[in-house]
């Protein structure tokens, strides 16, 4: 990180959009074993495509949705599918108020 | 430094038992937690919530910090008095929190060993952290792509131990299509690595200002758009700016305010592109010449309308 990295020009990608993931990928960007991330999937915070973990493949979304997991239950000493569900409430929450926008309200 | 009170933070009086305070830091970190909520300084009030609660909770950090006496405001300058802790004895190591965020003020008290130290040795490899932050853009830059200048604030620790800020700069190219909520990865931009370990990543959540005239939902686009009452009632074709340009957008005949029309593929790029809804908002021209006065007296003699039928109510 030293001055003429700040010169270089970032081309990047959207990582929702054009990202895929392997289990390995998603382990060491989250910094957690694979039964973590085999857990996340059992409790529905995360739906990878292919039959089993060694094959998962994951979207780029589902980094921060895993993130977003992980870090309710660590900070708000909450278990798997409390945050699973916070994640979902979170959801609805978003898009209702992207909605409320849409039509002109506050949020 | 500023004198914390830890106890106002959690919201409990000096002799909370020890469950009250666990009880009032619980109901707070849900409120204030990041991920949750959507105050602005929510990650502030979350990470001051969370040092309260790692001195608050442990019986000796508390009984050392009530020490200090109850005279203290927060904010007031403060300044440990000398030997203040002598005679407690700390067991150390903290709660997997980010100790490297608590404040001045924390870390005079109770020292800096709380942050985690790494080891040593060639064969020592770990992945650098990967970093967050926030980027405001405006929805221009998303239609048509852009390169923007992101200044971040990025904390470290210089030679003698201090912990130290310094802005870091950097280019980005925003991808054409990004929509709000979404983020950008740039590989390597994270923390370095230590021994042979990768660099981290650094993340990019993605913000749109507020636009003057859009609201956004996903890829689509909501503008409100004044026509005047005989373009509604009589239908017209008029200008519409959209971000691509000027487009003619034809109102059909007999329009009401708040019918919604649709300019296909005119919202955020992408595969399928979002659309632009258009909502008609009926604007009245004032009746501030004699002769504004008498189309609307003319309008009130020739047409029958009560405009409050549905209210039943008559004329």
């Amino acid at each position: 990180m030293n001055t003429d990295d700040n010169l270089t020009q970032f081309s990047v990608c959207i990582l929702e959009e054009q990202t895929q993931l392997s289990m390995a990928d998603l382990c060491r960007a989250c910094a957690v074993h694979d039964e973590q991330i085999i857990a996340l999937v059992d409790a529905g915070v995360l739906e990878p495509q292919g039959r089993e973990p060694a094959r998962w493949i994951f979207t780029g979304g589902s980094l921060h949705r895993a993130h977003k997991a992980l870090r309710l239950q660590r900070d708000l000493d909450i278990d798997l599918s409390g945050a699973a569900l916070a994640l979902v409430l979170l959801d609805e929450i978003a898009s209702l108020r992207a909605r409320l926008r849409a039509m002109g309200g506050e949020y | 430094m500023e004198f914390k009170d830890y106890y106002k933070i959690i919201g409990v009086a000096r002799d909370a038992t020890q469950d009250e305070i666990k009880r009032a830091y619980r109901k707070l970190a849900r409120k204030y937690h990041p991920d949750v909520s959507k105050e602005t300084d929510a990650e502030t009030r979350f990470k001051e919530l969370g040092e309260a609660y790692e001195v608050l909770k442990d019986a000796e950090k508390r009984a050392a910090y009530d020490q200090l006496g109850a005279n203290w405001k927060g904010g007031q300058e403060f300044r440990p008095p000398p030997d203040w802790n002598a005679g407690f004895e700390f067991s150390g190591g903290s709660g997997g929190g980010d100790a490297a965020d608590y404040s001045d003020f924390f870390a005079s008290l109770f020292g800096h060993d709380f942050r985690a130290s790494g080891g040593g040795g060639p064969s020592f490899r770990a992945t650098g952290e990967d970093h967050h932050a926030k980027v405001l853009i405006d929805l221009e830059d998303t239609y048509q792509g852009a390169t923007r200048t992101i200044t971040l604030r990025v904390p470290g620790v210089d030679a003698q131990g201090h912990v130290v800020t310094r802005d870091r700069i950097l280019n980005v190219t925003i991808p054409k299509g990004i929509r709000e909520g979404q983020h950008i990865r740039l590989s390597g931009q994270g923390s370095p690595g230590a021994g042979e370990g990768k660099a981290g990543d650094l993340y990019l959540q993605i913000e749109f200002r507020t636009h003057p005239l859009y609201r956004v939902d996903g890829r689509d686009l909501y503008l409100d758009l004044p026509v005047a009452p005989w373009e509604a009632a009589l239908g017209a074709t008029v200008k519409v700016p959209t971000l691509g340009g000027i487009v003619e957008l034809k109102i059909p005949e007999g329009s009401v305010s708040g019918r919604k029309l649709r300019l296909k593929g005119r919202g955020i790029p992408g595969n399928p592109p979002g659309d632009c809804y258009v909502i008609l908002s009926i604007a009245l021209p004032p009746a501030d010449t004699e002769a504004a006065k008498n189309i609307y007296r003319k309008m009130e003699q020739e047409l029958n309308f009560n405009p409050r039928t549905k209210l039943g109510v008559p004329k």
